[in-house]
């Protein structure tokens, strides 16, 4: 028997009903006549408080709220990947089908398509023991991802029947399971999972492994480990979203959650317009095919904003447990909490900073927590890696999202004002930014790239602190009073900001670089500046070895020297020693 | 006949409560009779049972809790509208102000609008030229953008809008808009001075526009209330006429601080938990609501571009109204009191300002190969003027080395011929493009890192 009650207070999102109910703690309810879509959110012998993802103007106290039993799930099988949801997992793509350009309220429409039929080849055979996560069967899903079909967690037994491979819909038996009490149990493709609870695994692992971005900040200086966190806070104009966008199509990760939380409706579209062209340059498919879109824009109702992060999380979790690496890009989780905010202050509940509620950090460290490197259920391995851009108030990163996002990642990514005011892009400052993985990965990156490349990059991040140490002084009394080897190190500086630190998403070969790229450009700036420094310690002046155009050179090999064209460095080795010995031959 | 209750039971502020009311709903209008002559609309905004809080538009004097009738209209606020409405002058609730009487409704609309799904939009990409170097240039406009002008009182965002509307044209080829019978204005005024209506109303007029403006005015003087309507009256019109009419509108919303502090005018006499500066939680997503109505869609050619005005309160751009602005519109045009003070026009402070759809309008095919590079070096090399104008204030003038005495001469020059022009000096992009390249040569050739070689080898040395 299911609960139902009446509405007897609406205050913007939220509604009231009267008198004790049936109602569960986060049980999903339909409010009113056209069945509004509603999340009980506190209870009391008086009061039970709910609230509502669409917008309530009309609702009349009186109306009908009937209750599911079940919490605010997702619906989880083929046909989520390249698709597009609003924060409550309806499709976009659906729903404009149905009411058109805008989106109306009340629309009851599946998640996925449910007439659809997908080639399924079944993996069991009768009496195989199978528990949680098993997987039964296995569907293309799209070129780049075969989707498996796992056992529910929870579930344990012995398969009794299976279907034969072939063409079947979502909702249709695959195989049936005796359980362990007896009981019979028919498994289909899909899955309802409640959005705020984490899916089971077996184990976390540490992180080991980088997820490799291609952009050279963050690959070199800052990286982030498979099932790490990373914030990345910056004001307006400073290039969170563009940040996002590049990791979104380059990183080594197969799946790609993306969630526009409380962002510009544009966007959605751009990722979807250029995500549908662009192809992922490890195998050629188009990338929209490892990609999930959730879009809740900025003016779509608020308490739908507050979930659609959550069914974002789930999305992935989902995938990871197939075995697979999946990465989430939160923009903007700042819009979260402000959704957080706003339902907050209509409970009137006491307010603690600048008006976010107490739980804020609670809720962020429960969302940040859920990513990881895990040992699945069925024994694969599979990561969350979450990466949050964070909007503060007037750029300040004191606010509270920014400070409590930073005590539960161990990537910070910080976007710098002035460095996007003279377009230097990724604006990420390398002096505030910080990436507590570089020891637990050291060992990968000795493996994988040689044991040079720590060394490298400590040099380089040496050489930009001595630079921000000499600007000092310079601001003061300019640079030409500065003894040559320190004009040096600006040079150097200059040439590691401009050629390797700046990156050009818009450009064919620097939108995306190779990791052994990013070491032979640090190996080539660092060898012309140990050239350089001898040149200077000889006693020639700075403004002889400018004569050269050898550190315009090296800042152009970023966009003159091909990813694969690894054998071009050489040629530029030669060029610094020439350089060397036209400086030393023409003022000896 | 509808039910009338008669008498209120508290009147607080712009709100009253009614109690006893029967099927009433959330967010719908109801008409008050007071004395049984004057009559004022208002909305529930909160309902408890059989208790309706009703926030009243115009002022709540004269209401007694005895004087009045109140009556529900059975639906949210809307609006009637149809081609009527170009040339034709509303007050902020969308009541006809010239005069001429009610328009001959084709259609209502909800005036608080649904929210776009972003599968049906279309990414802007076609550019509007204004006719503007540094808007053109640097911040290129582009049709279904929202770019607000953040400016400070007593710098000349009127006369920039009002310029933008006058020069602006799509593309190199397309007509003035003047002329063009599918471009409309939307003018959406919340709070501004009488003067400055009258000043938009008479450029309006004189530039043989008129006809296809629709203004909406609710000047400084009007009720506050009533403020928190208008720019959804506003949007609302702008969306029949672009996506029912095809036709492309521009909007102008003036002055957003207005808006929002009558907001938190209204939040604070809900006595809602205000958060920074006072002003409510909801702030950003109230914002959305009108920013978020612009755009393009999908199998339609009209378009809605909004072009907000904001006056930042004490020039700082970290105000909660500018900063959360710039989080929701595709960029911002910033206006400085520096450059305003040594006479350039428009006073444009090009460094914090931007387009975020730029990128996919300009270049080959929309205005020319090289106007990424050109806009990325000038904004490069103007964020080295600032260093170099720093330490001439240390060190003098004079001490500094060549190289930054390039600079300075560099951002003296930008200054005033790329930024600066007259009110009515409608340039083409190839002018603003040269003009770039003349003031980029300025500086030594290696400075220029921003731009790609064969860029630099066709256009160095300039065309003509």
């Amino acid at each position: 028997m299911l609960n139902s009650g009446e509405i007897y207070g609406i205050n913007g999102p939220i509604i009231y009903v009267k008198g004790s109910s049936e109602f569960k703690m986060a049980e999903l309810v339909y409010v009113g006549k056209e069945k509004l879509i509603g999340e009980v959110i506190s209870l009391t012998n008086e009061l039970t408080t709910i609230q509502v993802f669409e917008e309530t103007s009309g609702l009349k106290p009186g109306e009908t709220v009937a209750g599911t039993g079940h919490p605010l799930s997702v619906t989880l099988a083929p046909g989520i990947l390249s698709n597009i949801f609003d924060g409550i997992q309806r499709p976009l793509k659906e729903m404009a089908k149905r009411s058109g350009a805008f989106i109306n309220r009340g629309i009851s429409v599946d998640s996925l398509d449910r007439g659809k039929l997908w080639k399924v080849h079944v993996m069991v055979a009768p009496g195989m023991p199978v528990a949680g996560g098993t997987v039964i069967a296995e569907v293309p899903e799209t070129s780049a991802i075969i989707h498996k079909i796992m056992v529910p967690p929870g579930l344990a037994g012995t398969i009794i029947r299976v279907k034969a491979d072939g063409e079947y819909r979502i909702e249709e038996e695959i195989a049936v399971l005796r359980l362990h009490d007896g009981s019979e149990c028919a498994l289909t493709m899909i899955q309802e999972w409640p959005i705020r609870r984490p899916r089971p695994t077996q184990k976390r692992y540490p992180a080991t492994r980088p997820l490799i971005t291609g952009q050279r900040i963050l690959d070199t200086l800052f990286p982030i480990a498979k099932g790490g966190t990373a914030a990345i806070p910056g004001g307006f104009g400073t290039g969170k979203t563009m940040t996002q966008h590049q990791i979104a199509k380059w990183a080594d990760a197969d799946i790609i959650v993306y969630i526009g939380c409380g962002e510009r409706g544009n966007e959605m579209t751009d990722v979807l317009e250029e995500f549908s062209h662009l192809t992922d340059p490890r195998n050629g498919n188009p990338l929209m095919d490892r990609t999930v879109l959730i879009a809740n824009t900025s003016n779509m109702p608020v308490a739908a904003r507050e979930a659609s992060i959550y069914t974002g999380i789930t999305l992935a979790e989902y995938y990871r447990d197939m075995g697979y690496h999946v990465a989430i890009m939160a923009d903007s989780t700042s819009r979260w909490a402000e959704a957080l905010r706003e339902l907050s202050g209509r409970l009137e509940e006491m307010p603690a900073e600048e008006g976010f509620p107490a739980y804020l950090a609670s809720r962020l460290s429960f969302f940040y927590e859920r990513a990881g490197m895990m040992k699945n259920l069925n024994g694969t391995e599979g990561s969350v890696t979450i990466i949050g851009a964070v909007s503060p108030q007037g750029g300040d990163f004191s606010e509270p999202v920014t400070q409590n996002t930073k005590r539960f990642v161990r990537c910070f990514w910080g976007l710098d004002k002035s460095l996007a005011y003279a377009r230097h892009f990724p604006a990420i400052h390398w002096l505030s930014s910080y990436s507590e993985y570089l020891t637990d990965l050291s060992s990968w990156y000795v493996e994988n790239t040689g044991s040079g490349f720590g060394d490298c990059r400590n040099q380089l991040v040496a050489i930009l602190n001595q630079e921000s140490g000499l600007m000092e002084i310079v601001k003061l009394i300019g640079s030409d009073v500065l003894p040559d080897d320190q004009k040096l190190t600006l040079e150097i500086a200059r040439v590691i900001r401009l050629g390797f630190l700046q990156q050009n998403a818009f450009h064919k070969e620097d939108t995306c670089v190779p990791l052994l790229k990013q070491l032979y450009m640090m190996e080539t700036i660092l060898y012309l500046h140990t050239r350089a420094k001898v040149l200077i310690s000889m006693g020639m002046p700075m403004s002889v070895l400018k004569q050269s155009t050898i550190f315009e050179r090296i800042i152009a090999i970023k966009y003159e020297v091909e990813n694969d064209a690894f054998h071009k460095f050489a040629g530029y080795k030669k060029e610094i020693d020439a350089f060397y010995d036209d400086v030393i031959a023409r003022n000896a | 006949m509808a039910i009338e209750y008669l008498g209120l039971s508290e009147i607080k502020g712009p709100f009253v409560i009614v109690e006893g009311v029967q099927g009433a709903a959330y967010d719908e209008v109801v008409t008050i009779t007071v004395d049984k002559k004057e009559s004022k609309r208002g909305r529930i905004v909160e309902i408890t049972d059989d208790r309706a809080v009703v926030q009243v538009f115009e002022t709540t004097e004269n209401l007694s809790l005895h004087n009045t009738h109140t009556r529900l209209t059975g639906h949210p606020m809307d609006m009637s509208l149809s081609l009527d409405i170009l040339g034709r002058t509303f007050n902020g609730v969308g009541e006809p102000l010239d005069g001429l009487g009610d328009i001959a409704a084709e259609c209502r609309r909800d005036v608080n609008g649904k929210p776009m799904n972003p599968v049906a939009r279309v990414y802007p990409r076609n550019y509007i030229r204004t006719g503007i170097s540094a808007i053109d240039g640097l911040t290129t406009l582009i049709r279904g953008q929202k770019l607000p002008i953040f400016s400070g009182n007593g710098l000349p965002h009127d006369q920039l809008a009002v310029q933008i509307v006058k020069q602006a044209s799509l593309g190199e080829s397309g007509k003035a808009s003047g002329s063009d019978e599918k471009f409309a204005v939307v003018f959406a005024a919340m709070g501004i001075k009488y003067d400055v209506a009258e000043y938009f109303r008479r450029v309006f007029e004189e530039s043989g526009v008129a006809d296809h403006v629709v203004m909406y005015l609710n000047l400084a003087n009007d009720p506050v209330v009533e403020r928190l309507i208008t720019p959804k009256v506003a949007l609302t019109a702008a969306e029949y006429l672009a996506f029912e009419k095809n036709m492309h509108i521009l909007v102008i919303l003036t002055d957003i601080t207005s808006y929002a502090e009558a907001l938190r005018e209204i939040s604070s006499g809900k006595g809602e938990i205000p958060s920074r500066k006072g002003y409510p939680g909801y702030l950003y997503s109230d914002f959305a609501t009108i920013y978020e109505r612009a755009g393009i869609l999908e199998g339609i050619t009209g378009s809605v571009t909004q072009i907000p005005i904001l006056t930042m309160p004490n020039d700082d751009i970290t105000h909660p109204i500018p900063d959360l602005t710039g989080y929701i519109t595709e960029g911002q045009i910033v206006l400085d009191r520096g450059l305003h003070g040594q006479g350039i026009y428009p006073p444009i402070h090009i460094l914090p300002s931007l387009s975020r759809l730029m990128k996919d309008g300009i270049g080959e095919g929309y205005t020319r190969a090289d106007h990424q590079d050109v806009a990325n070096q000038l904004f490069s090399s103007y964020a080295k003027v600032g260093e170099a104008r720093a330490l001439a204030s240390v060190i003098g003038e004079d001490e500094l080395s060549e190289e930054d005495k390039k600079y300075l001469r560099f951002g003296a020059a930008l200054e005033q011929e790329f930024i600066g022009q007259r009110l009515d000096e409608n340039r083409s992009v190839t002018e603003t493009l040269e003009t770039g390249w003349r003031l980029l040569r300025i500086l030594p050739k290696e400075e220029l890192d921003r731009i790609d070689n064969r860029i630099m080898n066709k256009y160095y040395e300039g065309q003509s």
